[in-house]
């Protein structure tokens, strides 16, 4: 038996929780300390919130909310959204968060990585890459939520994130997002033979055994937003999670 | 008072939180005199064993930290880094520990684990209790933590063992020897069971 960590990822738009499919469509959800507070009865993993307008809006992370947050998170939480450099790295490491997120920061170059893993340790950088998959079947990397497109090629971009000093990647599928149709379990394989650090894989996850398939695949740990948040076909909004018992007869027992 | 030593080098924020939540006054110390009063004392830590030995020498907590704990023998609880400490030396790097219980601190002996066992250990784990404890009363077998390490201890001597844990192989997971306490998991991030184990913490 191993037990590896379900996560469940919040999407903030400033202070809104919202959900969205395939990186469209903003769903308002509600506040996200109800939310968070949920997870710690429901003893989650460990919570990953990303606000995804700060950069697009050039905010700063909203600290004080950020701060809210953290002191009711009783898990390992990681927060992504409008961090550019060490000073704020540091900030949001003193108001209790476990791990960073990066994306669009990595634009220009990934030093960031690098200054950031040595002064506060690997494992505590994570990067997030979401992937796109095109008519022609080839995958690239974006940043800015989905909206820019990385040139270079989806393989030689991630090792370059491995070899920058990253404690994690963070792969989001935009295709899935919010489809409930499965991981992408052709991408995961993929991906995890080439890379040695944890992958944390997101998108498209809509049952236990889905949590399964991804790690048999290579992940190491996997997110979800919609499944976590939504209840049954008619998607109405109920913060929920599998109980430990779910977990270890469908995952964990079978590893 | 619970005193938490603050030498740069740790999540003191997750853990006064947790204290908070769980109604337990605690103060930060940055400095001798303010570990002076302490009648109990949290070390915490995240990061490289020498950065963290060498913050605490240079602000020049040990002598108090020494006479604290082996002097007026107070209770203190390592956590992840801060548990490491306390032993003799690390594999991590070149510093001397605070040789407070006879261990070294080894890398994860990726020979000995089968594949999918990736380092560091980032996740939630089990814990096999190996002696009764005021620390883990109310916590059993079942219980989970959350660990996030690359070293861990390897104790001299097996009765200070006070947790195994699994991961490729069983590993030290928290010791205990007299009035010193030291969990390589983060209580401050485990829940209930975490909760569960700084109460404990208060009381003794």
């Amino acid at each position: 038996m191993k037990r590896v960590r379900i996560i469940p990822v919040l999407t903030l738009d400033n202070e809104k929780l919202v959900k969205t499919i395939k990186f469209n469509h903003p769903n308002y959800i509600g506040d996200p300390i109800n939310a968070v507070k949920i997870f710690n009865e429901k003893e989650v993993d460990e919570l990953v919130l990303l606000d995804i307008t700060a950069t697009k809006n050039k905010r700063e992370p909203n600290y004080f909310k950020i701060e809210e947050i953290a002191s009711e998170a009783f898990m390992p939480f990681a927060y992504g959204g409008g961090i550019h450099n060490l000073n704020q790295i540091e900030k949001l490491f003193k108001l209790g968060i476990e791990k960073v997120i990066l994306n669009s920061a990595l634009d220009k170059n990934l030093d960031l990585i690098t200054s950031a893993s040595n002064v506060f340790g690997s494992q505590s950088i994570v990067v997030s890459v979401d992937v796109k998959l095109n008519i022609f079947n080839k995958y690239s990397a974006y940043t800015n939520y989905g909206s820019k497109k990385v040139k270079e090629n989806l393989n030689s971009y991630l090792a370059k994130i491995e070899r920058a000093g990253a404690g994690e990647l963070f792969i989001n599928s935009i295709n899935r997002d919010g489809t409930y149709l499965g991981y992408d379990y052709q991408l995961i394989s993929s991906l995890t033979s080439q890379i040695s650090i944890p992958i944390v894989v997101c998108g498209g996850a809509s049952k236990a055994q889905d949590f399964l398939k991804a790690i048999q695949s290579g992940a190491s740990a996997a997110a979800a937003g919609s499944l976590f948040i939504y209840t049954g076909k008619t998607k109405g909004i109920l913060i929920n999670y599998p109980s430990q018992e779910t977990l270890l007869k469908e995952v964990y027992e079978k590893l | 008072m619970i005193v938490i030593v603050d030498y740069n080098a740790g999540n003191i924020k997750s853990i006064q939180n947790m204290l908070k939540r769980i109604g337990i006054k605690s103060i930060i110390a940055t400095n001798s005199e303010q570990i002076a009063n302490a009648e109990k004392l949290i070390l915490p830590g995240v990061g490289h064993f020498d950065y963290g030995m060498k913050n605490l020498k240079m602000m020049g907590l040990i002598d108090m930290l020494n006479q604290k704990v082996l002097v007026e023998k107070i209770p203190l609880l390592g956590i992840c880094l801060g548990a490491q400490m306390i032993g003799n030396k690390s594999e991590e790097g070149l510093e001397s520990g605070l040789g407070w219980i006879d261990m070294d601190i080894i890398r994860f002996k990726k020979e000995m684990m089968f594949d999918g066992f990736k380092i560091p250990h980032m996740s939630w784990n089990e814990i096999t209790i190996q002696k009764s404890s005021k620390l883990l009363e109310g916590l059993s077998n079942e219980s989970r933590f959350y660990f996030v390490h690359s070293y861990h201890m390897q104790t001299k001597n097996s009765e200070d063992i006070l947790t195994n844990s699994f991961y490729g192989y069983d590993f030290t997971s928290s010791v205990e020897k007299g009035n010193i306490y030291g969990v390589q998991f983060h209580p401050e991030k485990s829940h209930k069971y975490g909760m569960k184990v700084l109460e404990n913490f208060s009381k003794i």
